[in-house]
């Protein structure tokens, strides 16, 4: 939405405050008229409408509560925002029960108005109940095209849909590369809190200073070259949607840091005083076995649990072959279209390698495969031999003819193909580990 | 060409008065001109021990020469405007005056060493801010652009000295 298609209110007796908050939204390109008492306000609400109604709650002639009663039997969902004297916080509290937004106690931050004023265009936005219900068929008819139809996708699918609307935490299990933050995205899309930010933090990425900084903030000086005062992560997400993504890599002093802002929902900066309240819902994702780090001590139950309400597994690439020509076509469109390259297909022999290939890094690796395929191939269609080595089995090791040679080029070829997956390797070559471990010891392989 | 005056207003250091009028003839393709100091003692508020840069603008515009454009004040003492808890400048939207402190761009306030040539950056970004709307500007979506607006000092820094191309157009094409 445009500022100017938004309109302000603003009820106060004080010409001074008037003319302030007149010309601070102005600034901002909002409609903004201006009332001094509640009939001047009841007048101006009769003969147009208003988004947000900022109110000062002690006024002569009808008080700030009164009109707020006969704002709402005109427009139900017109977003109060109550101002206040520290004096009268009471009346504040009496309004917010009354269905007040928000209130702000005079003199007001700069920073604090300009949340509140855009958290309020969030809620007010939520509001068009019929603009909401398009855009979730729409985002999730463009799920299912990114991620396939096979039995085992349409589940995840039921368990977005079922999930999403409830505020419940969600953990996503998959192997990388099997599209945990596209999933987080739909969950976020299809809740009552898409009009507020998804915050995507990757757990794994970072250290463990810099993760507690990313997450909570800092106040200037907090530590060496914290030159400035910065909002966390936790901050960003206030209304909307926490992604963990690599959940099961925080520290053990993080972790506990953590679970506290979960049990209580507030925090303060790191190096500061100040505490802030926060409303996120948690979204995260691991490739790890986390109950398997819960007994080795390495994670914490108690969060572990806070963690683990609802999960949804997501399958391997290699478990839903079915979806792998939907998903290559997918990629081959885009990347035409990006590339502006003349290929519009798969040829039949490539597509058969690439439903037998195991995807060690499932979808992603399919992607690069695909994109790797559009910059060498020419069209009119991909190729076997535009496919990477790996996929298409020419990966063969130079030099010798003999079983020995024969034998380590195969299990090298295995090997790949699993992405070094040990177990799942053995399985293919019907030998136990052991014997794989020994062979790769011989053959002298590496990753 | 149109002239911007320039009025310090209590004390403000020459060499900071001059690369501001400098920046702000690069930028908006004008004339500059400095006009006497102003004294604030009338926009002082003791009860919060910061001056009304409502009450200060509507001491510039008065000041303002017949042959210049617009008129800013330029000052390091604390700004405020009676609902906020401070400002960093205000504007006459589509008006006449403008006025800049400093008092908040400088890093001593949070702490941080002094340093003179950020300050005299985020003045310079200020100023202009507060021109543009004097021109009729609204705050921009652009985060490189002067007019997108600015909560803390250090968000200052992220944008540029200038305006994007849409805000020049719209406030500056037709002047010059
Ligand atoms: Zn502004
Ligand atoms: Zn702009």
């Amino acid at each position: 939405m445009e500022t100017r298609d938004i309109g302000i209110l603003i009820v106060d007796d004080e010409r001074v405050v008037r003319a302030s908050l007149y010309n601070w939204f102005k600034e901002d390109g909002y409609r903004v008229e201006t009332a001094e008492n509640a009939a001047e306000a009841l007048k101006k609400l009769q003969a147009t409408g208003y988004d947000i109604i900022l109110l000062d709650i002690k006024m002569p002639g009808m008080d700030g509560l009164e009109l707020q009663r006969r704002i709402r039997e005109f427009d139900k969902n017109a977003i109060v925002i109550i101002i206040t004297a520290y004096a009268s916080v009471d009346t504040a509290v009496q309004a917010l029960k009354e269905g007040a937004f928000d209130y702000v106690t005079k003199p007001i931050d700069p920073d604090d108005l300009t949340h509140l004023v855009r958290n309020a265009i969030h809620q007010r936005t939520l509001a068009a109940e019929n603009v909401q219900l398009k855009r979730k068929i729409e985002e999730l008819s463009q799920l299912e095209e990114i991620v396939g139809e096979s039995p085992p996708m349409k589940k995840v699918l039921e368990l977005v849909k079922t999930v999403a609307a409830t505020d419940a935490t969600v953990m996503i299990l998959g192997e990388s590369g099997t599209g945990k933050e596209l999933i987080a995205r739909a969950i976020h899309a299809n809740s009552n809190r898409r009009y507020f930010p998804l915050v995507p933090v990757n757990c794994g990425a970072m250290a463990e200073g810099l993760l507690e900084s990313d997450l909570f903030g800092h106040e200037k000086g907090a530590f060496t070259g914290a030159q400035y005062r910065r909002k966390g992560k936790l901050e960003m997400a206030n209304g909307g949607t926490l992604f963990l993504d690599e959940v099961g890599n925080i520290s053990m002093k993080t972790q506990m840091d953590l679970l506290r802002v979960i049990e209580t929902k507030q925090f303060t900066r790191l190096g500061g005083e100040q505490v802030i309240k926060v409303d996120f819902r948690i979204v995260c994702a691991t490739n790890k076995n986390l109950e398997q780090s819960v007994k080795e001590g390495a994670f914490r139950e108690d969060l572990y649990y806070r963690l683990n309400v609802f999960t949804i597994p997501l399958p391997p690439l290699r478990e839903r072959r079915a979806d792998i020509p939907l998903l290559a076509n997918h990629f081959v469109h885009k990347y035409a279209l990006q590339m502006s390259k003349d290929i519009k297909s798969i040829s039949t022999d490539a597509m058969e390698l690439l439903k037998g290939f195991d995807w060690p890094g499932n979808v992603r690796e399919l992607e690069n495969a695909i994109e790797r395929a559009m910059v060498v191939g020419s069209p009119p269609c991909i190729k076997a031999e535009d496919l990477p080595r790996q996929v298409n089995g020419q990966s063969q090791i130079p030099g010798g003819d003999t079983l020995a040679d024969v034998e380590k080029a195969h299990i090298k070829k295995i090997l790949e193909r699993t992405g070094w997956n040990i177990t799942r390797s053995a399985e293919i070559l019907k030998i136990d580990r052991v014997t794989l471990y020994n062979k790769i010891e011989k053959f002298g392989l590496r990753t | 060409m149109s002239v911007i005056a320039l009025v310090p207003i209590h004390t403000v250091p020459a060499t900071q008065l001059e690369h501001l009028a400098r920046g702000i003839r690069e930028i908006l393709h004008c004339e500059t001109a400095l006009l006497p100091r102003l004294e604030a003692a009338a926009a002082y508020e003791a009860a919060r021990n910061q001056y009304n840069s409502t009450t200060l603008l509507a001491h510039l515009l008065p000041l303002r020469p017949p042959h210049s454009a617009k008129i800013l004040g330029i000052t390091e003492l604390d700004l405020f405007i009676p609902i906020l808890t401070y400002v960093f400048g205000e504007a006459q939207l589509s008006g006449a005056a403008a006025v800049v402190s400093s008092f908040r761009l400088r890093n001593e306030l949070y702490g941080l060493p002094a340093d003179p040539t950020r300050l005299r950056q985020r003045l310079l970004k200020e100023a202009n801010h507060e021109l543009g709307h004097t021109f009729g500007l609204i705050h921009c979506r652009n985060v490189n652009c002067v007019m997108h607006p600015s909560t803390y000092a250090e968000d200052i820094d992220l944008k540029a000295e200038r305006f994007c191309e849409e805000c020049w157009k719209e406030a500056f094409e037709s002047v010059h």
